[in-house]
């Protein structure tokens, strides 16, 4: 059986492009599990996973929990909210009680970038980072991946743009070295203040005219505004935003070819996305939420179970 | 914990050049030095009965270095560093007079806190000069009283650890000082331009997803203050310099006549923003780690005389304060006992200067700036003297640093030129001197 090069998923910038076509590629296996009745398989028995989640996360938790579920392994939560880093215990002194658990996996969420590097030298557990601030979300962007993929049957060659609030998103930069390594052209559209200065250094366009953009597109990924932005006045109004930038119905009808779009969510409906587009048949926005369950399991099976499980074919 | 000893007796430094502040130049000298106190200095000195000798033949002895800005944390943050750890650090890098920043808890802004710095060092085996804050408790609105505080001690008033932001506060402070011609010494930071950045503003900050300081939140606060000091006058000395422009500015006006001085860190003209990679938190320090076309042009800048000085910004943070997140983790890196292995390999080992250059910009140029005490070799004073190995190379280690503190990131790092003894107020260390 193959195996991957990297022992963590910290990100996706120095993961190569076999390590992810393995991953996709047992990510739609375990697709097909999770279309059974029966939808869980021993893979992971006895195995112990940590969700540690330093701030609050819905959907990549769930995501998460789900996965380790239908892989039959042990789990335990960790949620800030309810723990003693309020109390000002620091991250180590947390990290290594949960070491001395003897945890096999940690899949950690911190609003600071390097968060899930740092865990990676304190622990020898294997570390998944589930969104280190404004870094990497390494699951996300594969998942992504897996939904283009799932779409198109490839990823190299397309042409995706990355939309909205570059600066501030937790997905933008993994989505852009894991697009890169597949192949795919990449572009970032949105206003000057939130696309991050010299981005383009990571081999992509930045445009700051999306109507000019999106009849070139086959993909657009359409990233959440966050209110506080506004508070930073690093634009004008939400009014304007969606003026310039907003996914409205004028602006993909009759485009020159067929626009997929997707989401990371949650959807702030009617300011960078309307309603109607995102339920629309253009949308995968749902397939990448189920498309999120199966990576996260092939991820898991791959850097946990390894040959000492059983394989996602034989399960 | 520092290992010095009493110097007791006769001690013949015998066979090694040293540096003459006088003439910059490097001459064969012999050192004789009897119970701590520099009796003797010329070309060749024969050993008499009962004295020690020290065989320095390959070896450089230099009066010891200054460095014009450390943090020794005292009074307030005495876990991170205290006087007497920070007089270790200093004397094991080779320094023997060091000026101390103000942003202590209490901060140096009243006669009393300066008068205990000054006191406290006198029992120490290193010169503390204090620098005073600017303006009361370094909030920048209200300057201190600087009369007072200089006829106390302070060789100069800083906000350092912020900038002095407000510039109307600024030209005030540099008018005034001019009452007791003190330097005002100004750590350019623009607040606004810098908001929330964590390190330098580039492609690495940007792939690394961490908010950037852009390089001009030091250029336009730096240009400002030229300018000012121009206008009315003054004594302006802008530390840490980190960008190519910054050293540009300041070369220009020190064309014109403006009288500014500088001062620039090792770990400036060592490292890039990609050491930052590693999310190593010692590496998050203000002003950031900058772009190699930066450190190129700093070391330039130092060569060529723009920039006057180097200092180590010393700053000590305690281990479970470095051991958080990147965005908690305090700012700063030790830098006193690295600081001649990391400049020499910058500057000398590269070829761009020569070591007497580096002396002059360690021993002569910050003492010139503070208006510290520069009588060098002095005859029936106290020895201060520092012996170094300029071809030594070493590998930087944790057993190296004498400080409290133990954030430095050159752990590992390959170093050029060694300090291997020092000999201050009476003491001696040894870092193995050879015995004849």
């Amino acid at each position: 059986m193959k195996a991957l090069s990297q022992k963590h998923l910290l990100g996706l910038e120095y993961v190569p492009k076999s390590d992810i076509e393995l991953i996709l590629e047992t990510a739609f296996s375990f697709r097909e599990v999770l279309d059974r009745p029966i939808k869980k398989v021993p893979t992971l028995q006895g195995k112990t996973i940590v969700n540690l989640f330093f701030e609050p996360s819905t959907r990549t938790r769930l995501s998460f929990e789900l996965a380790e579920k239908r892989l039959s392994a042990d789990t335990i939560n960790f949620s800030a909210g309810s723990s003693s880093l309020t109390k000002g215990e620091s991250l180590r002194d947390t990290i290594q009680n949960i070491e001395a658990m003897k945890m096999d996996l940690v899949i950690i969420r911190h609003r600071t970038p390097g968060a899930a590097y740092q865990l990676s030298q304190y622990v020898d557990a294997v570390v998944i980072n589930a969104g280190d601030g404004t870094h990497e979300h390494p699951t996300q962007a594969l998942l992504d991946l897996m939904s283009i993929k799932e779409k198109f049957g490839h990823v190299d060659g397309l042409k995706v743009a990355i939309i909205g609030d570059i600066a501030h998103s937790r997905v933008a930069l993994s989505n852009i070295f894991g697009l890169k390594t597949m192949g795919a052209q990449v572009f970032v559209c949105g206003p000057p203040t939130f696309i991050p200065p010299y981005i383009e250094s990571l081999g992509i366009t930045v445009t700051h005219d999306l109507d000019a953009l999106l009849p070139e597109m086959d993909v657009i990924n359409v990233l959440r505004i966050q209110q506080e932005r506004m508070h930073a006045a690093l634009i004008p109004s939400l009014r304007e935003f969606r003026a310039l930038y907003g996914i409205t119905r004028e602006r993909v009808q009759n485009l020159p070819r067929e626009l997929t779009i997707m989401h990371p969510g949650p959807l702030n409906r009617g300011v960078e996305i309307d309603s109607d587009v995102a339920d629309s048949d253009h949308s995968i926005i749902l397939h990448q939420v189920l498309n999120g369950v199966a990576v996260r399991m092939s991820l898991l099976y791959l850097l946990l179970g390894g040959l000492e499980a059983k394989g996602a074919s034989n399960a | 914990m520092l290992e010095t000893s009493q110097l007791a007796g006769k001690l013949l430094l015998q066979g090694g050049k040293a540096y003459l502040p006088a003439s910059g130049t490097l001459e064969r000298r012999d050192f004789l030095i009897e119970d701590g106190v520099l009796k003797d200095m010329k070309d060749s000195i024969d050993a008499a009965e009962g004295v020690r000798i020290i065989d320095c033949s390959d070896l450089v002895i230099s009066p010891g270095f200054a460095d014009i800005h450390v943090h020794f944390r005292e009074p307030g943050y005495e876990h991170k560093e205290t006087l007497q750890t920070g007089a270790d650090a200093a004397l094991a890098g080779g320094f023997t007079a060091v000026c101390c920043m103000p942003n202590t808890d209490p901060p140096l802004d009243t006669r009393g806190s300066v008068q205990f710095i000054r006191q406290a060092q006198e029992a120490l085996p290193v010169a503390i000069y204090p620098a005073a804050a600017a303006t009361k408790r370094r909030r920048g609105k209200e300057l201190v009283e600087y009369g007072e505080l200089a006829r106390a001690g302070a060789i100069g008033f800083t906000d350092d650890g912020n900038p002095i932001a407000d510039g109307g506060v600024m030209r005030r402070a540099l008018e005034y000082a001019k009452v007791v011609d003190k330097p005002i010494l100004q750590h350019a930071e623009d607040p606004s331009l810098k908001a929330d950045g964590l390190m330098h503003e580039s492609k690495v900050s940007t792939a690394l997803g961490l908010p950037g300081v852009p390089g001009i939140s030091e250029e336009v606060l730096v240009y400002r203050d030229l300018r000012i000091a121009e206008y009315v006058g003054g004594r302006l000395h802008i530390q840490h310099v980190s960008m190519a422009r910054t050293a540009d500015l300041i070369r220009e006006a020190k064309d014109r006549g403006v009288r500014v001085t500088c001062e620039v860190t090792p770990h400036h003209l060592m490292l890039t923003d990609e050491a930052v990679r590693t999310f190593d938190t010692s590496t998050k320090v203000n002003p950031p780690l900058r772009s190699r076309e930066d450190v190129d042009a700093l070391r330039k800048a130092l060569v060529d005389g723009t920039i006057d000085a180097i200092a180590t910004d010393h700053a000590p943070h305690a281990i479970e304060e470095k051991e958080q997140t990147f965005d908690l983790a305090p700012p700063g890196l030790i830098g006193l006992e690295s600081a001649f292995g990391v400049v020499m390999k910058a500057l000398v080992d590269s070829n761009l200067t020569t070591l007497e250059t580096v002396l002059y910009r360690l021993v002569v140029a910050p003492r010139e700036i503070m208006d510290l005490p520069r009588t060098f070799y002095t005859k029936g004073a106290p020895a201060d003297l520092v012996v170094l190995d300029p071809a030594e190379e070493w590998v930087f280690k944790r057993e190296h640093v004498r400080s409290r503190s133990a954030n430095s990131p050159f752990y590992g790092s390959q170093l050029k030129g060694r300090v291997k003894g020092v000999l201050n107020r009476g003491v001696q260390v040894d870092f193995g001197l050879r015995r004849k």
